[in-house]
């Protein structure tokens, strides 16, 4: 019996164009086989790299960005689609196939209707007539919970929400009935609460509409909710690939171990938090006429960690700018070990600007390209204590050995480094300052699991060796659990809850904390399941 | 394209942060209510309610109330820059014979010896009539002498835009059908030499070429009221072959550009992946989204081909606006240099404006508010 999808022995290449340097051809998958039968669901997992989205798109016998297949077969119901030419492969696209992309608010036109574009396939391909697509279209938005079925796909892309935006995408894809779906990382730009609500509608039309899938994640705990068979996938080459129980409860492979492992850190909190380092008094903030913090006030110890928790747009990063003195507040005060900092950034001592450290999310935009990793951790060692010459040298040497880089490092440019190196380097800049106060402002959320751990353990030794207090600003519920001592809980701005993690992270909770709590997925199978169960039963007055 | 790229960033904000609030839309609704703060009411409550209630209308109308007013700036910088001119109407005139008493006389006749302000008033008191006041060289009416010559230009102007804009979107369509390839390197390297090269030094090679040794086409470019048609055209070719040579370069390139900055963002993948053919992909989801920054640099083109006249006008001795007003400055013929000069800047701002107004009727965002 031949299977839905059978692909074998894929090898997919591209040219890269280093500068100054000849082009040459590097090897993004090598050696991929698998199967896939009707109504079955692969999730395709590895860190970012890994190839896994290649794969998916190599479904649709489509090479992103001059990618090249050049080798093995991709045999959908027993043809090879790899073979085929340009009109043949636009039969198999849309109709057969269809694709689900990470961020649906750049994949939708935005010159076109939603419903204009989720029939355009079914239509283009005569699959159906316009009436029937709309009719099917308005049933697939039933099913995927958005509101209005019969009249959503009037709007425009920017008149709705992310999350609705990427069940619009998934009824896109499901419109044609297609046979395979792929998915690529349809969750990972979505907050928490969101993703839960998405992941269930499309765990729900997979099931009611039999379609198989291929779903692309570097989440093991979501894949876990929708797949039944997972690939584990590194350097574009197969680690591991079997059911789902036993990928995640009895893996083989070591990375899949460590994969599985991870983020299973946690902090000890500490028991005294009393002593008030930096502390934030009745804070409100604005961007011109537009309010994001309306009375916040949250305190940090010396020594301790405190996490800022909330979903995008609740204003984490606004805290930030106002502690920086970037974004002076409307109103409220910014204390550091008892002196009143000033509001603006212009009225602050440079000894003011260096108690107070930053470093960013994206560590790539946060370093000058032409400099060296010698220049940038030197720069704050000239700047605050006027040290040059080989002592300043020997000191980013031995800021560099605190970060486990080694001497090889320091002069390297950034676009030498890989991500986790350079957010070390971001580190290393941050401590030359000798700051009392450094503020986090999601730094290990465009990591890779792994290196992202490897970071908040250095945070936290760092943190063991120089008394540093941390403002670690995070969405992530398993980076508080490894870092915090205490938690600030945003929610559009205000505090919902502050307190030592132990007591914001356990009942009785408040209605946001307890959905936010309750989002995070969770690295077993049957998850999804239970927190849908019993928010049926909440909602129905149990 | 700064601006615009401001206000495309500006745009995406607000859409960022009506995202947010749509973001807990899976959330119980027994949340903390958080009144969302609006920039409402207040002593502009009219005025911002006119300006929720229809964004689009508001943002038309404050694009040509900013164009108005732009104008109106002009027009006193024209004034003040004619003012601030060396030399003198009534010394020009007379020349040797200019005795002190003369030019006192013209200057009187002429009005000169009144304050500016007072002058500037009537003057834009005047021309808000459509009376430019008279030519102090030859007496007539300013009025009517331009209007042949805006006719000519005009004329000119025209041809030169029917060619160099077909002209230069398809090309740039090519170089992209063609990218990198061949083709793409070879319109790329002609609109670059075309755009490196001056117009005058443009005109005088075709003329050399196509006039002199070729004798194709009679110079200079002399036209008059009653002539044919024909004759008409084959006066203008080689100006017009100038003009569209200086735009065609700028447009090719903007439109390449504007192709491929669409031609690689998520929805053009999106659409191959839904399996339509190329055609539809141009044309249904591409070309709508490039539409908005090929008409502003077809509008600046075209504000160009007016406005950048007067040199090439002048090296065809073409009787245009620019040889009028390039005449007119030699003789300090103020009344008529500042017309020109106005009607120019009249051009190019409301060509401008246009172009942002359709930039804005093409930007669905704006069309349809949430």
């Amino acid at each position: 019996m031949t299977s839905l999808l059978d692909v074998r022995g894929l090898k997919i290449e591209a040219t890269t164009y280093p500068p100054g340097e000849a082009p040459r051809d590097i090897t993004i998958v090598e050696d991929i086989s698998f199967r896939l039968e009707q109504g079955r669901v692969l999730g395709l997992i590895g860190e970012s790299g890994a190839g896994k989205s290649t794969i998916g798109l190599a479904a649709l016998a489509y090479g992103r960005g001059g990618v090249r297949i050049t080798a093995g077969e991709v045999r959908l119901d027993g043809e090879d689609i790899l073979g085929l030419k340009r009109p043949g492969i636009r039969q198999v696209r849309g109709a057969r196939v269809c694709y689900v992309a990470q961020s649906a608010a750049a994949a939708f036109n935005p010159a076109h209707r939603l419903g204009d574009q989720i029939i355009e396939a079914a239509l283009r391909h005569g699959l159906m007539d316009e009436a029937a697509a709309r009719e099917r279209a308005a049933y697939l938005f039933g099913v995927l919970s958005l509101p209005d079925p019969a009249t959503f796909g009037e709007r425009y892309p920017h008149q709705v929400s992310g999350g609705q935006l990427q069940r619009a995408m998934t009824a896109m894809a499901l419109l044609p009935a297609p046979e395979l779906i792929v998915f690529d990382e349809p969750t990972t730009a979505l907050d928490v609460t969101t993703q839960i609500d998405v992941l269930a509608a499309i765990k729900r039309a997979i099931e009611e509409t039999r379609t198989a899938a291929i779903y692309v994640t570097h989440d093991l705990a979501v894949v876990a909710q929708v797949a039944d068979d997972i690939m584990v996938l590194r350097a574009g080459k197969m680690v591991e690939y079997g059911p789902v129980r036993k990928i995640i409860e009895a893996p083989d492979a070591e990375y899949t171990r460590e994969l599985v492992s991870v983020r299973s850190l946690v902090q000890e909190e500490a028991a005294d938090q009393s002593d008030r380092l930096l502390a934030i008094e009745g804070v409100d903030a604005a961007y011109g006429e537009t309010r994001v913090l309306s009375d916040v006030s949250v305190h940090l110890p010396r020594g301790q960690t405190l996490a800022v928790v909330g979903e995008s747009g609740s204003g984490k990063s606004t805290l930030a700018r106002v502690i920086t003195g970037l974004l002076p507040p409307k109103d409220g005060t910014v204390r550091l070990a008892g002196e009143t900092l000033p509001p603006k950034l212009s009225g602050r001592s440079r000894e003011q600007l260096r108690t107070i450290q930053m470093i960013y999310q994206m560590a790539d935009t946060a370093m000058n390209p032409r400099h060296t990793v010698g220049q940038i951790i030197g720069r704050p060692l000239s700047f605050y204590f006027n040290m040059h010459g080989a002592r300043k040298r020997q000191r980013v040497q031995e800021l560099l050995e605190q970060i486990e880089l080694g001497e090889g490092f320091i002069d390297r440019y950034p676009a030498e480094l890989s991500g986790g190196q350079k957010q070390r380097v971001a580190i290393a800049r941050a401590l030359a300052a000798e700051p009392t106060v450094i503020l986090c402002d999601e730094p290990t959320s465009a990591l890779d699991p792994l290196v992202a751990d490897g970071i908040l353990k250095l945070l936290l030794r760092l943190q063991k060796e120089t008394s540093v207090s941390y403002l670690f600003i995070t969405h992530d519920i398993a980076t508080v659990r490894a870092i915090a001592d205490s938690v600030a809980v945003l929610y559009q701005g205000r505090v919902v809850r502050f307190g030592p993690k132990s007591e914001v992270l356990s009942p009785p909770f408040d209605d946001y904390t307890d959905l936010l709590l309750k989002s995070v997925p969770e690295l077993r199978v049957g998850w999804l399941e239970e927190v849908l169960q019993e928010r049926r039963m909440t909602s129905a007055g149990h | 394209m700064a601006k615009d790229q401001r206000e495309a960033s500006t745009l995406d904000a607000s859409g960022g942060t009506a995202l947010l609030e749509d973001a807990g839309s899976g959330t119980p609704q027994d949340l903390p209510p958080v009144s969302p703060v609006r920039a409402s009411g207040g002593r502009f409550g009219a005025v911002a309610g006119f300006h929720s209630n229809h964004p689009l209308a508001a943002l038309i109308l404050q694009r040509i109330a900013l164009s108005v007013g732009l104008l109106f700036a002009v027009s006193l910088l024209i004034f003040l820059g004619v003012e601030a001119l060396p030399g003198d109407f009534a010394q020009t005139y007379l020349g040797q014979s200019a005795t002190p008493q003369a030019v006192a006389n013209i200057r009187a006749d002429l009005g000169l010896d009144r304050p500016a302000p007072t002058r500037y008033v009537e003057w834009l008191g005047g021309v808000l009539q459509g009376d430019f006041g008279n030519s102090w060289a030859s007496g007539q009416s300013v009025t009517s002498q331009i209007a042949g010559r805006l006719g000519n230009t005009l004329f000119l102007a025209f041809f030169a835009a029917v060619i160099s804009v077909p002209l230069a979107v398809g090309l740039g369509m090519l170089a992209v059908l063609y990218r990198d390839k061949a083709p793409d390197r070879l319109i790329n390297i002609f609109s670059l030499a075309a755009v490196s090269l001056p117009e005058f030094f443009v005109g005088y090679l075709l003329i050399l070429f196509f006039g002199v040794q070729l004798g194709w086409v009679s110079y200079p470019s002399t036209v008059f009221s009653g002539m044919p048609f024909a004759d008409r055209l084959q006066a203008v070719a080689l100006p017009v072959a100038t003009l569209v040579l200086v735009v065609l370069a700028h447009m090719m390139r903007m439109t390449r550009a504007a192709i491929l900055n669409v031609m690689s963002s998520a929805y053009i993948e999106t659409a191959e992946l839904k399996g339509l053919n190329a055609f539809r992909i141009i044309a249904r989801h591409a070309a709508p989204n490039v539409l908005a920054p090929i008409i502003t640099v077809v509008a600046l083109n075209l504000a160009y081909l007016v406005v950048g006249v007067v040199v090439v006008e002048v090296v065809f001795v073409y009787p245009g606006m620019g040889q009028y007003m390039v005449d007119a400055v030699t003789v300090r013929d103020m009344p008529v240099v500042q017309a020109c000069g106005l009607i120019f800047a009249t051009v190019y701002i409301v060509l401008n404006m246009i172009a942002d107004i359709l930039g804005i009727l093409a930007n669905p965002r704006l069309r349809h508010p949430r």
